[in-house]
């Protein structure tokens, strides 16, 4: 059986799943975007379709909760013309006992094409990846602390919309590093880009062990990490997966690590303010940064129907010849 | 085998179009399919109106046999005026050959509207058709081995050339 990392391209290196930006090249990260640009126009048309996906039926097994994703997944499949079937697995089958294994096999004796898939346990897309049949591909919509990499993509697309080029850039990202998938993935992302520099700010407590060795620099004051950077993101706290007492207070943590007007400023005047969502206001942002100038945090939501509709474009086009 | 230059071809077609020009309260849209038809039309509009409304297709997401071939994400996409309803639209390409790059081309178009007509201007038609779809205006029609693949090159000067290739989905 292929290794989980390689498990996610054809032998001529050609996406088959999405599974992890780990083990993924700048030029695939590349021509996602490039596709993603191009799919950008499907949305201002009277008939907000293209047949791409005619005749290919996708499930989104969710897993857990999930507002954005979801439903950008959703849209960014009908823009593409497939037929979907959206399971909300909380109130279904495996609740009642069913393994994984079982839940997949069932869906594929309904002939699936494509899996997109939210668990909260890691691994759980790859392990799907290994066991649907031939032909079949999974997309990893988030599982557990490992990876969500349409996320990160779609944040590269929203960096690269507004920043142009990598090379050149300072990233800092905030906030709870430690539970975040989002985070992992950027920074794969990132570094596969060739970002300038990455930092990563967040107390001791919010980080995995040995961060440093991922290509980041680490801060953990706020105010210095902010130094003339071109790129904010801000994570959620993640207060359902906080167990043992990592921080004092939410009021302490906005006190040190909220984004606010007056710490924007440090950053570069053009620097842009981005979070995944949801946000919690008053928490790690201010309500007057998420609504300000700088926020660039719903055009995220709008570029992730396009990056999404791109990476299983990709996936279903194997692509070869010239046109 | 000799291939014949473009401008004049180009000349005729911008001829034979002059009349859909003749109403100023309804003048078409040339679209072009990219990458040849796209400087086509864009030459047509120069000749024979230069006020009319230029658009172009890339029509990947259309093709046929986009599972085999794929996405190709440094064609310009596509670009069409908002409002195309009611509206009589040149569609304008290189070559004819087996007619599915005019019909994924025509798939597209109703996605952005119900046009009043569309009318089929063509530079090279090679016959072979595959699918019944024929050009209203054809510049040159040539006969060549099936195996072979004509292009036009571009975009100063355009120059028609031709390729051996085993295989050609235009």
């Amino acid at each position: 059986m292929p290794d989980n990392l390689n498990l996610q391209l054809d032998n001529n290196g050609r996406l088959r799943h999405f599974l992890s930006i780990e083990g993924l090249n700048q030029s695939i990260l590349t021509e996602i975007l490039d596709t993603a640009e191009s799919f950008t126009s499907v949305a201002d048309r009277t008939i907000k379709k293209v047949p791409i996906l005619r005749g290919i039926t996708v499930a989104n097994l969710f897993f857990e909760a999930s507002t954005r994703t979801r439903s950008t997944f959703e849209l960014a499949e009908q823009r593409l013309s497939a037929d979907i079937l959206s399971l909300n697995v909380d109130t279904s089958a495996t609740v009642k006992g069913e393994s994984l294994l079982d839940t997949l096999q069932n869906l594929e004796a309904m002939q699936i094409d494509m899996f997109v898939i939210r668990h909260q346990d890691s691994g759980s897309a790859h392990f799907f990846a290994q066991h649907v049949r031939p032909g079949v591909s999974v997309l990893n919509a988030g599982d557990g602390q490992h990876e969500h990499p349409t996320q990160a993509m779609l944040d590269m697309y929203t960096i690269r919309h507004y920043k142009k080029d990598f090379s050149g850039l300072r990233v800092a990202i905030v906030g709870d590093i430690l539970h975040s998938r989002v985070a992992r993935s950027q920074i794969h992302a990132l570094n596969l880009l060739n970002t300038a520099e990455i930092r990563v700010i967040a107390p001791r407590t919010l980080l995995p062990v040995a961060t440093e060795s991922l290509g980041v620099s680490v801060y953990e004051d706020l105010e210095s990490g902010l130094k003339d950077v071109d790129v904010v993101i801000m994570l959620r706290l993640q207060k359902e997966r906080m167990r043992g007492a990592l921080l004092p207070s939410e009021k302490e943590y906005f006190r040190k690590y909220g984004l606010s007007q007056e710490r924007l400023k440090l950053a570069r005047p053009d620097a842009i303010v981005m979070h995944p969502g949801p946000a919690n206001r008053g928490v790690e942002i201010e309500s007057s940064v998420m609504d300000g100038n700088q926020s660039v945090i719903l055009q995220q939501v709008s570029f992730g129907i396009s990056v999404r509709m791109a990476v299983m474009a990709m996936i279903v086009g194997q692509s070869g010849g010239d046109s | 085998m000799s291939l014949p230059s473009v401008e004049p071809l180009i000349e005729k077609l911008g001829q034979a179009l002059t009349p859909y020009f003749s109403s100023p309260d309804s003048q078409p849209i040339i679209v072009g399919i990219e990458t040849g038809g796209a400087w086509i039309a864009e030459r047509l509009q120069q000749r024979v109106a230069p006020g009319a409304e230029l658009g172009s297709l890339n029509i990947s997401f259309y093709r046929d046999d986009f599972t085999r071939s794929g996405l190709h994400p440094t064609v310009k996409p596509s670009s069409l005026p908002t409002d195309i309803d009611d509206r009589t639209i040149i569609l304008v390409d290189d070559v004819l050959h087996s007619g599915r790059t005019v019909r994924a081309a025509m798939n597209e178009i109703f996605d952005y509207g119900r046009p009043q007509q569309i009318i089929l201007a063509i530079l090279i038609d090679r016959g072979e058709r595959e699918i019944p779809i024929q050009a209203d205006f054809v510049g040159a029609t040539l006969e060549l081995d099936p195996g072979s693949h004509i292009k036009l090159e571009g975009p100063d000067p355009l120059r028609l050339v031709i390729k051996s290739l085993e295989s050609h989905a235009g």
